[in-house]
């Protein structure tokens, strides 16, 4: 959109990344005393708390389904996260983003096992720095292992950009702004392997072959944040051994 | 629990199953699409779009404002959905829930990434007055697919949009630059196949959606998995090209409004 910013400059981006490069990923389970399971994540400049309560008794009980858990997931901003302070409080962004969140994680949680109860998610976004939904989703699925829900496997996410006329691998801020696509995905990972997908959005200009590239780059993000989301449970679990 | 509607269930199931569906149709056959514009006087532009008993008016409304900070010299466009109870036993007064916000932002994402309104044309002075359009989604009659309907509905009340630049003493009227046809394409994914236009009665039985919106070089404007389901990867690039070839078909509609 904008002529006068280059994001790619002798075919390294902005922050000097390669094309396939994520950013630097850092996640730590169980981080929060009250809640049931919980998780700090960074992916590049977002910062990202996620807290897991359930599975619990549904408030309000008219919500409450007879056959399985109702989950929920709020994905809220905090006021200070980005540049322009937000209002607090859920936007239509906000609405949006929780929602299909929610349904990536419905698919995989064994909802089945826990009728009349609720598995509430919520997580913080405390900075922000595109692709927060993704981070989110990422902090989540640790922090519901965390809370030990019983799930089929694992959701890990990342989102794909075109930059430039280039498929890039978990854009930062500038190149979401000023990209021609942003396509966040959500895979469900089970046994180490990518089964299939969890969330899809796209907004932006693509051709089909070009949504291919993205979805086999999008394969290649996650599975190496999937290794980093493994490591993390594993630390939290090995150091309660060692105690 | 109400056991008329397992029965029902059971029998739009096992008819996906056989291949065919409750109405009739070919998996990959919408319903018959109407499309009226011009109905309401008082707007800028309308449409009321009719996809088999799924009936949806949208109306333009237009005013100057000031433009947004990082865009001093475009034009704004807000799109809004409310989901009325009247269009729906399930529906229910009051501040729009996720599914009339996601119904929105779907749509405008449609026609905000095609870039079928030339914003540029809008401003009357840079970084001080541009026009603001208001497209506002009215539900009807929600007989499924409320989704595919509104999107038509919006692109075909924007092509007939008069900018109302007289009654703001900003110069003469003029048609609203429009230079896209975005048509997105629901699909509902069920037992390993591909239905497009989903009926409400179909609906019953699955939650599992996807809309693709293309643009009029089949380029992909806008994506939406829609529903707690998994998506396969083969499916996707499926339910792809249907959509790419069925919005196609719908444009062609398009052309004649």
């Amino acid at each position: 959109m904008s002529e006068d910013i280059k994001l790619i400059v002798n075919g390294k981006r902005i922050d000097g990344r390669a094309f396939d490069e994520l950013r630097n990923i850092r996640i730590e389970a169980g981080v929060l005393k009250n809640a049931d399971g919980s998780c700090y994540l960074e992916m590049g400049r977002n910062k990202i708390m996620a807290a897991v309560y359930g599975p619990r008794k549904v408030q309000p009980r008219h919500l409450a389904d007879p056959v399985k858990a109702i989950v929920r997931y709020r994905y809220n901003m905090a006021p200070f996260s980005v540049e322009e302070r937000k209002r607090p409080g859920p936007d239509r962004r906000s609405v949006e983003i929780s929602k299909v969140s929610r349904e990536a994680l419905e698919s995989i949680i064994m909802t089945e096992l826990f009728p009349r109860s609720s598995i509430d998610i919520f997580v913080e976004v405390l900075q922000a720095d595109a692709g927060s939904r993704t981070a989110c989703l990422n902090a989540a699925s640790v922090a519901l292992v965390d809370a030990g829900i019983p799930m089929r496997g694992i959701i890990t996410s990342v989102a794909v950009a075109k930059v430039d006329g280039h498929i890039v691998l978990d854009p930062v801020k500038e190149e979401d702004n000023f990209g021609e696509a942003d396509i966040p995905f959500a895979f469900f990972i089970r046994n180490g392997k990518i089964e299939s997908i969890a969330l899809l959005q796209m907004d932006g200009k693509l051709t089909k072959n070009e949504l291919i590239e993205a979805v086999k780059l999008a394969k290649k993000g996650v599975m190496e944040i999937y290794k980093l989301q493994r490591e993390a449970i594993m630390k939290k679990y090995i150091v309660e051994d060692v105690e | 629990m109400n056991i008329i509607t397992d029965v029902r269930k059971d029998y739009i199931l096992s008819k996906i199953r056989d291949g065919e569906r409750v109405d009739g149709r070919a998996f990959d056959e919408f319903r018959k699409i109407e499309i009226e514009t011009g109905l309401i006087e008082k707007a800028e532009g309308s449409a009321l779009v009719k996809l088999g008993n799924t009936q949806v008016i949208v109306g333009v409304k237009m005013q100057v404002g000031e433009p947004f900070p990082d865009s001093p010299d475009k034009g704004i466009i807000i799109t809004n959905a409310e989901l009325v109870p009247l269009a729906s036993p399930i529906f229910e007064p009051g501040p729009p829930d996720e599914n009339s916000i996601e119904l929105a932002r779907v749509v405008d994402r449609g026609i905000r990434e095609s870039e079928a309104i030339d914003l540029s044309k809008l401003c009357i002075e840079e970084g001080k007055k541009v026009w603001i359009i208001f497209i506002d989604i009215h539900a009807l009659d929600d007989d499924g697919n409320l989704l595919d309907a509104s999107a038509i509905a919006a692109i075909s009340a924007l092509l007939n949009t008069r900018v109302p630049a007289e009654r703001f003493g900003v110069g003469e009227d003029f048609p609203l630059p429009v230079r896209n046809l975005p048509v997105a394409v629901t699909s509902m994914i069920i037992e390993d196949k591909i239905l497009v236009d989903p009926s409400k009665d179909e609906k019953s039985v699955s939650n599992s959606f996807i809309t693709i919106t293309t643009d009029v070089d089949d380029n992909i404007v806008s994506i939406q998995k829609s529903g707690s389901y998994l998506l396969k990867e083969e499916k996707f690039y499926e339910v792809l090209d249907i959509s790419i070839e069925k919005a196609r078909e719908i444009r062609e509609l398009l052309k004649e409004v």
